[in-house]
C-alpha cells in the first residue's frame, strides 16, 4: 500500500479550509518545531535524507545546514520557495498549492524556524493567478490565526521567464532585475538574496517537511527507495497515455508501471517511443529501459535523470525530430542571452534540427549538432545550455536512423501524420535575430 | 499622485528599504491598469519607484508576459509545448486562428482579442491547456473554440 503524504488529505478534494487542515493534524509538527531548538529540527531534515524535489536533488537538511546562525552575521536570513515551475511536464507544484496550501505555509515556517529566519519569499510564477489567490488565501488565514508568529511570507509573482526557476536567475528577479543567473560560488547559503543568508527550496521539498516531522526523520528514511531516494514523489504523467496526472507514488517503482498501471498504459492503437523523463532537459527513454526505477540512482546509472518528476510519453506516431526541434525552440526562447553557448548554440541547434526536419541538412550536420551540444554542455553559468544540449544529442544518438531517414528522403518520414506535426513555437511569435523565417515544425519543406 | 503611485508605495513595504523589489508588481500594476506598458507608464512606474524608466523598461522587456506595445482587451494563450502538443495542441491553436481570423501574435482589428502560443503552462495532465485572461481552461478541444470565442466576443 502506497502511503499519501504529500497530497494527504486532499486525494479527493482540496484540503484549503485552515480549520479542515488543522482538524487533520496540521500545523501540529509546526508546534512541535517550534519546541525544537532550530539545530534538532535541522538535524531530523538531514536524518530524513530528503532531498530537493526541483530538479537538482540535493539534500535539503545538508544545504539548511550552511545558513549561519544569527549571532554569527549581521544581516538577515532568508527562506525562499521556488515555486517559478515552469519546466515542460512538470504541474506537481501547481497540484500541491491548489491542493495543500496550508501544508506548503506549515512547511514554509518549519523551514524558517530551522535557519533561524523571519522572512519567507514564495517565488511563483506569474501564470498561477488561481494558485497564487489560493495561496495567498491560505495565508491570510493562517496570519489570522497568529501562526506566523514574528515569521513574515510575502508570496511575490513572477512574470513569465523559465530562468528564473534557476535559483540565482530567481534571486535576480525578486531583487528587481532581469532573471540572469549569477555565477557560483558564493552560493545562495552564503549570499543569496539581497547579498544575504538564503535557503531555496522547491515547493514539493518544502510541502514535505511537516510530513518528515510527522512520520519522524528514521522512518522517512525507509521509505521510498533509501539510502538516496527516501520518501515519496509526486509524479507528472502525461502525453500519450490514458489515465495522465499527478500520481504521489514512492521513489523506486518502476517507469513501466507508473505508465502501465498507474497510468493505464498508452494511448489506444499507439505504442511507446520513448519518454521525456525527468523534464524536457533531460536525455529521452528509450522502452528498453521502461523497467528502470524511478529512484535518482538507478536513473543515474542508465544516465537519466528523475529531475522534476515528469514522465511524459512519446508515442509511436511522433517524429523524434520534431520533437527534438520543439525542445530545442523552447530553451532558443528561454535561454537568457547571458553566456555564449546557450544563447548561440541554442539558436544553432534549431537551425540545424530544421534542417534536418526539412530534409535539407546532410550527414555531416548530424556531427554538427553533436558537436554544438558538446560545445555547450558544462560551458554556461546554469544549466539552461545543457537543457538544451542534453534531450537533442541524445535524440541524435538514440534515433540515429530516423535522423538519417529524414536525409535519406528529403523530408520527414511522416509526412504530415506525426503527432507532433505542425506544432507552433512561441519563439516565432516575433522576429528573432539571426532567424528570419517562419519556422511550423514539420512543414519546413 | 495618482492611484497607481500610491499602489506601488503600498507594495514597497513589502520588501527591505532600498530594494528594487517592487519593480515586477509595480509593472504588473501599471499593466492591469493600462492594458500595456507604454512611454508613459513606464515613466509613471519609475517615477514611483524612483528608478529610471529606461531601467524599468529592460526589465519588463525580460519577461514574457509584460506587454511593449498594445494588445487585445481579452487574451487567448494556448499552450504549444511538447506535452499539449502530443495531444493535438496545433489543432486547438489552429481553431482559434480560424475562428478569431488572425495568426500567432496578432490581434483582432476591433483590439478585442490577442491571440498567442505560450510554452508549458503546467497543465500537462490536462492538455490542451488554454488560458483564457490568465484562467485556465483544462481538455480544451478544437470543437471547444467557437464557444469560447464567442464568450469573449459577447463578454
Amino acid at each position: 500500500m502506497a502511503e499519501i503524504l504529500v497530497l494527504a488529505g486532499a486525494e479527493e478534494s482540496p484540503l484549503r479550509d485552515l480549520a479542515a487542515y488543522r482538524a487533520a493534524g496540521g500545523y501540529l509538527q509546526l508546534e512541535r518545531a517550534r519546541a525544537m531548538s532550530p539545530q534538532e529540527v535541522t538535524q531530523e531534515l538531514i536524518e530524513s535524507n530528503l532531498r530537493g524535489r526541483g530538479g537538482a536533488f540535493f539534500p535539503m537538511g545538508r544545504k539548511a545546514s550552511f545558513i549561519p546562525s544569527p549571532d554569527k552575521i549581521a544581516k538577515p536570513i532568508y527562506l525562499t520557495v521556488n515555486a517559478d515551475e515552469s519546466e515542460p511536464g512538470t504541474f506537481k507544484d501547481r497540484e500541491i498549492m491548489l491542493r495543500v496550501p496550508h501544508r506548503l505555509l506549515e512547511g514554509c515556517l518549519i523551514a524558517a524556524h530551522a535557519i533561524q529566519s523571519k522572512h519567507v519569499y514564495i517565488y511563483i510564477r506569474g501564470e498561477y493567478l488561481a494558485e497564487y489567490e489560493v495561496v495567498e488565501a491560505a495565508l491570510e488565514q493562517a496570519r489570522a490565526a497568529g501562526l506566523l508568529a514574528d515569521v513574515e511570507i510575502v508570496i511575490h509573482r513572477g512574470a513569465g521567464a523559465y530562468i528564473c526557476g534557476e535559483e540565482t536567475g530567481l534571486l535576480e528577479s525578486l531583487e528587481g532585475k532581469r532573471g540572469q543567473p549569477r555565477s557560483k560560488p558564493p552560493f545562495p547559503a552564503i549570499s543569496g538574496l539581497y547579498a544575504s543568508p538564503t535557503l531555496i527550496n522547491n515547493v514539493e521539498t518544502i510541502t514535505t517537511v511537516p510530513k518528515v516531522l510527522e512520520v519522524g526523520p528514521a522512518e522517512y528514511a525507509e521509505l521510498g527507495a533509501p539510502p538516496d531516494s527516501t520518501g515519496t514523489r509526486v509524479f507528472c504523467l502525461s502525453g500519450n497515455v490514458k489515465r495522465p496526472g499527478a500520481y504521489e507514488l514512492p521513489h523506486g517503482i518502476t517507469v513501466r508501471h507508473l505508465i502501465e498501471d498507474v497510468g493505464g498504459g498508452v494511448t489506444e492503437g499507439r505504442t511507446l517511443k520513448a519518454v521525456m523523463m525527468g523534464g524536457s532537459s533531460f536525455p529521452v527513454m528509450t522502452p528498453g529501459d521502461l523497467d528502470t526505477k524511478l529512484d535518482a540512482n538507478s536513473l543515474g546509472s542508465k544516465g537519466y535523470f528523475i529531475g522534476s518528476g515528469v514522465i511524459s510519453v512519446i508515442d509511436d506516431q511522433t517524429c523524434i525530430v520534431q520533437f527534438a526541434l520543439r525542445v530545442a525552440q523552447f530553451y532558443m526562447h528561454e535561454s537568457c542571452g547571458k553566456c555564449t553557448p546557450c544563447r548561440v548554440g541554442t539558436r544553432w541547434l534549431v537551425q540545424l534540427l530544421r534542417a534536418v526536419e526539412a530534409g535539407t541538412a546532410s550527414e555531416q550536420d548530424l556531427e554538427l549538432l553533436l558537436d554544438v551540444c558538446d560545445r555547450i554542455i558544462g560551458k554556461c553559468l546554469c544549466v539552461l545550455g545543457d537543457s538544451a544540449a542534453m534531450p537533442v544529442a541524445s535524440c541524435v544518438t538514440k534515433f540515429r536512423d530516423e535522423f538519417r531517414a529524414h536525409l535519406e528522403e528529403g523530408g520527414c518520414p511522416f509526412g504530415h501524420d506525426s503527432t507532433l506535426d505542425g506544432l507552433f513555437a512561441p519563439v516565432d511569435q516575433q522576429p528573432q535575430p539571426g532567424l528570419n523565417q517562419v519556422a511550423v515544425v514539420g512543414r519546413a519543406r | 499622485m495618482t492611484e497607481l503611485h500610491d499602489e506601488i508605495q503600498q507594495v514597497k513595504t513589502l520588501y527591505p528599504e532600498g530594494a528594487r523589489s517592487a519593480v515586477l508588481p509595480a509593472l504588473r500594476l501599471a499593466q492591469e491598469r493600462y492594458g500595456w506598458l507604454s512611454r508613459e507608464a513606464f515613466e509613471e512606474v519609475a517615477d514611483a519607484l524612483e528608478l529610471t524608466p529606461a531601467y524599468c523598461m529592460s526589465v519588463a522587456s525580460f519577461y514574457d508576459m509584460f506587454h511593449l506595445e498594445p494588445v487585445g482587451k481579452h487574451m487567448v494563450e494556448v499552450c504549444t509545448n511538447v506535452c499539449c502538443g502530443l495531444v493535438n495542441a496545433q489543432a486547438v491553436f489552429e481553431a482559434f486562428q480560424r475562428e478569431l481570423g488572425i495568426g500567432p501574435g496578432e490581434t483582432t482589428p476591433d483590439g478585442e482579442v490577442t491571440l498567442r502560443a505560450v510554452e508549458c503552462l503546467g497543465g500537462c495532465s490536462t492538455p490542451t491547456l488554454v488560458a483564457i485572461d490568465h484562467r485556465y481552461r483544462q481538455s480544451v478541444t478544437p470543437e471547444d473554440v467557437p464557444a469560447i470565442v464567442e464568450e469573449l466576443r459577447g463578454g
